[in-house]
């Protein structure tokens, strides 16, 4: 499986596919070395970039998947906030904090699974499902934390997203690492097994997938499962980062992330995506902020551009689209 | 139109075509797929510009900026997929994109009469101003389309496949309408695939091939024979092949088996070995008889026995809406159904998938470039191999197969007439469902017809004929009617 990935890193079709991101990123990374050359290019601001992508880029993870499937999830945000608030709950009455994360992402996953089951169970779309699901985690992670921060101890979970030297590993944060690790691992997931084979067929065609005697419904409730333990995940670490369970955090997050994987070649409607163009586009998003903040433009104008820049990334996404039809 | 060109890149479509239509005349355009007919015809709507050539309507040149130019010279074009918002009234559909307004509001009284002008000129009782288009049958919606050309006043009439969803009925009421407007001076460019049709309603033809005008005269002073060898270019000893195969024993019986709705009631035995037909009006119940058999439908009642270890596959009737998932590679679709015999310690492997697509890229002899290929780069009868060579790798030996040959040029209907006899030779069994009847008398072993949700008695091949089948489906038969009463 390594050789095949190595091989396929290089095929050329793949690096057209992530062209767009890819480009985004190398011009705004260009744009700030040259307006803030002595800062922006150091170790130490790509290392603060990188973990700043680290909740985003998780989430993307799997919602690649969603929206590779022709779905949405809106509830990532949500779920975010309450794995954290089950993690800090749990850490701070003196469980284990390896059992407190894996309960995190285990709330997170079982979200997923009722989206899911809504979904595919109950016909419900995927954006009332998950608008649904939006409002009741965010609820109940309220009611958790009683509409307070969770102030508990991290333990090691807190190293996961420090950036002090001796918690690092080659320089960077092991959270990062971990993020790279999962993406890795999650893109040959949708590229080279039975569910991401299942995903694109889905969201290309969903009667097709039916008459190959695809189990549709099940592999969405995988799917939503995914995204939602992608999320409790993301969760967890926030609570590491924060070391505080706040039922508040990661408000409007599910945005960044569906914008993270649009700006990186997904398409709403389905049937196409990759792994490594959201990340890129996590790593853009996050890029563009920091060189706004360094340089001292206003927030205001950071929502602009990247308002633009979602819109820009799915029209040539669609001029390309015009053209290959043309072609044909 | 006389020298037209017209290239895409390095492809020349349009390779000097001559067409002279002349006023109150059905004139039919004839060609195989990618023979450069829609081509032809965006060009004289004003879709695409000509490269080179010239085009006169009425004497004067002619040189459209875009389709509503060219409907305001009173060219109207009516594509092959219907483009109606069925949400719309016929009257809101009709006038769509033109509508006549003031200051931004509707002027409804004003359209109105043009509305029902246009209607009177169609005559077809189902077809108000109020109907919303859902409520309507393909037919009906065909005839709107034509509507919408007479509002504006079309002289000239370009029909791109227009029957090929219609049952015949409804074929036979928009011939009526095309005779009517003839009548009334319109020139009508009549595209089809269905030459009988061709013969029954046109008066001169064109036929193209490889984007040149090779052929063109008058319906009935030559045969269709050779019209089809002009088509294709070569000629056509056998549209039929045979290739030999004998039924073996019974794989596939079902028993009074009704749906929700259709089909209300069906029984059959068919055998390996066997091509089983069923013929039938559009809205029978035949598609419906063979989802309930694909399992995607649920049964109501009866009973589908099927030998053991057997498996079934379904070949869908529309390509685009279920068949295939035209954005995904032809290997992507080819091996979506069975996928276990690509996995290498869990993983797909991409060689694997490669490998299996260009083993049945080869035997099926599809002509695309790479497995990597998307699906809708392919041509429409490549395509359908594409759909029957997934019903292979899925290894069904049942294969339901509804309407293999629609949208497909005739030269490569004859590769999957050919196709399908030798899969029956190779003990698969087949059940194959057309609205073609010569196709069904053509390759089939037994037929049976499907008349409003019964299914009839099946009879060989040899005791049927084009008439008594379309007798059969019209009225039924007489043990389908005792059922129904």
């Amino acid at each position: 499986m390594t050789a095949l990935s190595i091989k396929s890193l290089l095929d050329p079709r793949r690096l057209t596919a992530i062209a767009g991101p890819l480009t985004g990123l190398v011009v705004v990374v260009a744009l700030f070395s040259i307006l803030e050359p002595d800062v922006y290019l150091s170790v130490r601001n790509f290392r603060n970039v990188a973990t700043q992508t680290v909740i985003v880029g998780l989430g993307a993870i799997g919602m690649t998947f969603v929206i590779v499937s022709g779905g949405i999830d809106l509830s990532v945000g949500a779920i975010i906030a309450l794995s954290s608030v089950v993690a800090a709950a749990l850490a701070k009455a003196g469980i284990d904090p390896a059992a407190a994360a894996l309960c995190g992402i285990g709330t997170g996953a079982f979200c997923g699974l009722i989206n899911g089951l809504v979904i595919a169970g109950l016909g419900v779309i995927p954006f009332v499902a998950t608008l649904g699901m939006m409002g009741m985690a965010r609820g109940f992670a309220k009611y958790l934390a009683e509409e307070q921060k969770i102030d508990a101890p991290a333990a090691w979970l807190a190293e996961l997203m420090s950036k002090s030297a001796d918690a690092s590993l080659l320089g960077l944060p092991k959270g990062v690492w971990l993020m790279f690790l999962l993406a890795a691992f999650m893109g040959a997931v949708l590229r080279h097994t039975v569910l991401g084979a299942h995903t694109f067929a889905i969201g290309s065609n969903e009667a097709t997938a039916r008459l190959c005697g695809v189990k549709v419904g099940r592999a969405k409730v995988w799917i939503y499962v995914l995204c939602g333990a992608f999320a409790g995940l993301a969760g967890v670490l926030t609570f590491g980062r924060l070391t505080v369970g706040d039922p508040t955090t990661a408000l409007g997050e599910e945005l960044d992330i569906i914008a993270a994987v649009v700006i990186g070649g997904a398409s709403l409607s389905g049937g196409e995506g990759r792994i490594s163009g959201s990340i890129l586009g996590a790593f853009l998003m996050a890029f563009l902020a920091n060189g706004c903040n360094l340089t001292g433009v206003p927030n205001y104008v950071q929502e602009i551009l990247i308002g633009a820049i979602i819109v820009a990334a799915v029209a040539l996404d669609q001029v390309r689209h015009r053209r290959r039809l043309l072609t044909h | 139109m006389h020298g037209v060109r017209k290239a895409f890149g390095a492809v020349q479509a349009l390779d000097g075509v001559d067409l002279e239509l002349r006023a109150g005349e059905v004139h039919a355009l004839i060609g195989e797929n990618g023979a450069g007919k829609s081509t032809l015809m965006k060009v004289l709507s004003g879709a695409h510009p000509a490269d080179a050539g010239g085009m006169e309507l009425e004497g004067k040149p002619y040189r459209p900026t875009g389709p509503l130019d060219a409907l305001r010279h009173g060219v109207a074009m009516i594509y092959q997929e219907l483009n109606l918002a069925t949400h719309l009234t016929v009257e809101e559909n009709i006038w769509l994109g033109r509508e006549l307004r003031q200051g931004g509001w509707l002027q409804r009284r004003r359209m109105r009469p043009a509305v029902e002008e246009a209607l009177a000129r169609l005559d077809h009782p189902d077809i108000r101003p109020h109907t919303r288009v859902s409520e309507l049958g393909p037919g009906a919606r065909q005839l709107v389309e034509v509507a919408r050309a007479l509002v504006s006043d079309a002289r000239v009439l370009v029909m791109d496949e227009p029957t090929s969803s219609l049952s015949r009925r409804d074929t036979e009421g928009l011939f009526r309408v095309m005779r009517r407007l003839r009548e009334q001076g319109v020139a009508i460019v009549y595209i089809s695939h269905f030459l009988e049709e061709v013969e029954e309603i046109a008066d001169r033809f064109t036929v193209l091939r490889d984007g040149r005008t090779v052929d063109r005269g008058e319906i009935g002073e030559v045969s269709l024979e050779n019209i089809i060898e002009s088509m294709v270019g070569r000629s056509l000893d056998e549209v039929f092949p045979q290739v030999e195969h004998a039924a073996g024993e019974v794989v596939l019986s079902v028993r009074e088996l009704a749906g929700h709705g259709l089909p209300r009631q069906a029984s059959l035995e068919l055998s390996r070995g066997e091509i089983f037909g069923i013929a039938g009006l559009v809205g029978a119940g035949r598609t419906e008889l063979l989802r309930l058999l694909a399992g995607l439908d649920p049964i109501r009642a009866g009973s589908v026995r099927l030998e053991a270890g057997c498996s079934m596959g379904l070949l869908a009737e529309d390509r685009k809406e279920e068949g295939l998932a035209l954005d995904l590679s032809l290997g992507e679709n080819l091996t979506l159904p069975r996928l276990r015999p690509l996995l290498r310690r869990g993983w797909l492997s991409h060689q694997r998938r490669r490998a299996c697509t260009e083993r049945w890229v080869k035997e099926l002899a599809v002509r695309c470039d790479h497995p990597d290929q998307p699906a809708h780069a392919l041509s429409g009868g490549n395509q359908q191999k594409i759909a029957i060579a997934r019903l292979l790798h899925q290894q069904a030996d049942v294969l339901l197969l509804d309407e293999p040959t629609r949208g497909v040029d005739v030269g490569s209907k004859v590769e999957i007439y050919r196709l399908l006899g030798q899969l029956a030779a190779d003990g698969r069994a087949l059940l194959v469902v057309s609205s073609y009847l010569p196709e069904l008398l053509g390759i089939c072993d037994r037929i049976s017809v499907m008349h409003r949700g019964l299914l009839g008695a099946p009879r060989d091949v040899g005791e049927w004929s084009e008439q008594s089948l379309l007798h059969e489906a019209t009225r039924g038969s007489g043990d389908s009617q005792a059922l129904s009463a």
